[in-house]
């Protein structure tokens, strides 16, 4: 149970004020000089060796994005990011492929196990296939062959390209269109790597597909790309778990994740972003600018569960486009901002199909000088008979000197469809904390446990690993914010 | 073990307790009745450390140490155990997790070892069983969804798993039937030893047939007023508090 974990670990956790991830690695990258302009998308295209048709994709989507404005309508305040001023293509020098373990560079060895994630004991323990994103490009895919058995496909979004052609032309930009929004057309015109997925026609993948991202070099921007296709009848758990380098000045990190539930198919994605939030005065931090969607064939599934901790500013609203009828999208969500953080962030379920269903938890928490914002969309399209929704958006503040907000859309064109909104704002109650330290439990502690009681429905979503992560980021980034 | 010495406390500038002396040794029981607002759950909130309350003059030591110069955890993990006339909900944590979290502090702040998870699912059983807690309780959230007497049992199963040295019962027998008074005294009762002590507040006198204590208080507008011994509650009982206020 992951409830044991606040009794012996914390304490010592606690003890490591500073963020905990924050070093950086010094393995020599290959840097394209800062600057976005033609030339640059062609040449990441032709250091990847890429098709045609994919450079004909990115340059279509530079023309797109040249003609958009950075949108601000989120209630989030930042200095826009001078995009000429970024680099947009870091690999690591050494890209030969590893033949077995030990040919690894010992360095990102090192890196990896400070990051928590030697791959041999992920392998070993947890039965978790890692596919390590370090500077966007992939250095350590495993468990490839026991997938492979199963025709399961899991790999850099790069060699799926090389490897894979036809299923990524096929799906790529199909859910998230280059024209969707500001980041995502910046995305699509000079994506680096990311993951590939697909599952095969009723297989169920046996162990939990896992993903860990990190930005590596100064400066350079990241802008990963994933695509995740379950064939009719196959079911996927995908996880994701970020951590980022301490830095000063503000880093970019502008993802497109595209999943794709084709009939009877389900996919379970998790995240736990943790990616440097910026010090206790608010400076430095990741901006964080995620478009995440998927689409749900008939009778498909797609639930979304997410821990925000990290980031100094976050936009993103992982969603569902219910197409197929009896389709079922979900949105399990625990968003944390300490210090100076903003987060503006929820979930679009829409309706299309008929019998369609979404269920929406949101959990906000802020602390500190910080803003915390949900916004979701519910729209029931005209034909989606008898759908039904449930929003549950719950807001705990810590401190009278933060922010929480809620924004709810509803669009309902149909008027068989039922949805339910309920909404509630609290502070975390003296009370709570007056009886836990009666029963000899320190400030600090207390609130670890009465905000991952309050978390513990959306935590309960998270598989067994993640989810004492979890916990210890919830900890971690809550730390010092009463009293 | 606990001696409270003309002790004035406030609340947002009004004063509570006026003048409040009283003195519990190691092995006795005291009860504490009078009028609603006379200041019994304010005592033992200002023993138990509430930070809403101001301490204007007076003392409390616990077992020699300075009380009040201790923080409310520090004073629960010397042995200081309140049971709340209101509980407190905590959603989304087990009764299991807040108190194995409370043993550790509790230890550690002791310089022992944290408990063992075999250890610590006897102590469960054996001391649900004690109170007569459902067991099922035990893995609920705290306090939620509790009907009254539950709340009121899971604060002696609380008093049970950690074992206090001084338990402030702040009206536990309200809200009990008559089976479960019998076995929360019961369990207070067997609890008792020549090393602790409790204080039993309680507007009634039936509870102390089965608690029998030492020494009877009645505290009336932020003093004790009266002291004697069991047949005081009777007479309280009996009379009321009207005889008392006019004495004054
Ligand atoms: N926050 C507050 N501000 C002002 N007065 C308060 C506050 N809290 C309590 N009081 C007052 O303090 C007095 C004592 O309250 P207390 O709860 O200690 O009484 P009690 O003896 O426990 O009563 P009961 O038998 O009803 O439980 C009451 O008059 C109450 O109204
Ligand atoms: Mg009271």
């Amino acid at each position: 149970m992951m409830a044991g974990y606040t009794e012996n670990e914390l304490a010592k956790d606690l003890a490591d004020r500073e963020y905990q991830y924050g070093f950086v690695s010094n393995i020599d990258a290959d840097v394209v000089p800062a600057g976005l302009n033609e030339q640059v998308i062609h040449l990441i295209s032709a250091k990847k060796n890429e098709p045609s048709w994919l450079l004909e994709y990115r340059l279509k989507a530079f023309e797109v994005w040249k003609t958009m404005i950075e949108p601000n309508w989120a209630h989030v305040a930042y200095p826009k990011p001078d995009f000429q001023a970024i680099s947009y293509y870091a690999a690591p020098k050494q890209v030969k492929k590893y033949e077995s373990w030990d040919d690894v560079d010992p360095e990102m060895k090192e890196t990896m196990s400070k990051l928590g994630i030697s791959l041999e004991e992920q392998q070993r323990l947890t039965g978790v296939a890692v596919d390590f994103v370090m500077d966007s490009v992939s250095v350590g895919t495993s468990f490839k062959a026991k997938l492979a058995e199963l025709g399961i496909i899991f790999c850099s979004f790069s060699e799926a390209v090389q490897e894979h052609p036809e299923l990524v032309k096929k799906y790529l930009g199909t859910v998230v269109p280059i024209s969707d929004n500001f980041y995502a057309a910046l995305n699509s015109a000079v994506f680096s790597d990311g993951s590939f997925c697909y599952i095969p026609k009723g297989v169920r993948c046996p162990m939990e597909l896992s993903t860990y991202f990190r930005i590596n070099a100064g400066g350079t921007g990241q802008f990963e790309r994933t695509l995740v296709i379950a064939d009719e009848l196959s079911y996927v758990s995908y996880l994701e778990g970020c951590t980022a380098p301490q830095r000063d000045e503000n880093q970019l990190h502008a993802a497109v994740v595209e999943l794709i539930a084709l009939n009877n198919a389900e996919i379970k994605y998790s995240t736990v972003q943790n990616w440097y939030p910026g010090d206790k005065n608010g400076n430095g931090g990741v901006f964080n600018f995620v478009t995440k969607r998927g689409i749900c064939e008939d009778h498909a599934k797609i639930s979304w569960t997410q821990v925000e901790t990290g980031s100094a500013v976050t936009w993103k609203y992982p969603s569902c486009i219910l197409k197929g009828d009896y389709s079922v999208g979900e949105f399990f969500s625990v968003a944390v901002t300490n210090n100076f953080q903003q987060a503006d962030t929820g979930t679009k379920m829409v309706h299309l199909g008929r019998h369609t269903k979404s269920t929406i938890i949101s959990k906000g928490i802020s602390a500190g000088q910080s803003q915390n914002s949900y916004r979701g969309l519910v729209q029931i399209q005209k034909q989606a008979e008898h759908s039904r929704n449930f929003s549950q958006c719950d807001s705990l503040l810590m401190g009278s000197v933060c922010g929480a907000h809620t924004f709810p859309y509803i669009e309902c064109k149909n008027s068989t469809a039922q949805i339910e909104h309920e909404a509630t704002t609290s502070k975390i109650g003296e009370d709570q904390l007056f009886y836990c330290q009666q029963r000899g439990i320190s400030e600090e502690k207390a609130i670890s446990l009465i905000v991952n009681g309050y978390c513990k429905e959306v935590l309960n979503q998270l598989p067994m690993e993640f989810a004492v992560e979890a916990q210890k980021l919830l900890s971690i980034s809550l730390e010092g914010s009463v009293g | 073990m606990l001696k409270i010495d003309n002790l004035h406390a406030a609340i947002n500038g009004t004063e509570i307790l006026k003048g409040l002396t009283l003195e519990v040794k190691a092995g006795e029981v005291h009860a504490i009745m009078g009028p609603n607002g006379a200041g019994k759950s304010t005592l033992a909130s200002v023993i138990a450390g509430k930070e809403d309350y101001e301490v204007t003059s007076g003392t409390i030591t616990f077992e020699d140490k300075d009380l009040l110069e201790m923080s409310i955890e520090e004073r629960a993990r010397e042995g200081v155990f309140l049971a709340f006339q209101y509980p407190v909900e905590i959603p989304g944590v087990s009764n299991v997790n807040f108190l194995k979290t409370a043993i550790n502090e509790i230890r550690e702040h002791k310089g022992r070892p944290l408990i063992s998870a075999k250890d610590f699912l006897s102590l469960v059983k054996q001391k649900s069983s004690f109170v007569g807690l459902d067991t099922s309780l035990t893995s609920r959230s705290v306090n939620e969804g509790f009907s009254g007497g539950e709340k009121k049992r899971n604060e002696i199963f609380q008093m049970a798993m950690l074992e206090p040295k001084l338990a402030v019962l702040d009206e536990t027998d309200s809200g009990l039937d008559i089976d479960a008074l019998r076995i929360v005294a019961g369990g207070v009762n067997a609890l008792k030893s020549k090393d602790n002590a409790t204080l039993v507040i309680t507007h009634y006198q039936r509870l102390l047939d089965y608690i029998i204590p030492d020494f009877v208080h009645v505290l009336y507008d932020g003093k004790i007023v009266k002291t004697g011994g069991k047949e005081l509650a009777l007479e309280l009982e009996e009379k009321g508090y009207d005889w008392i206020k006019s004495a004054e």
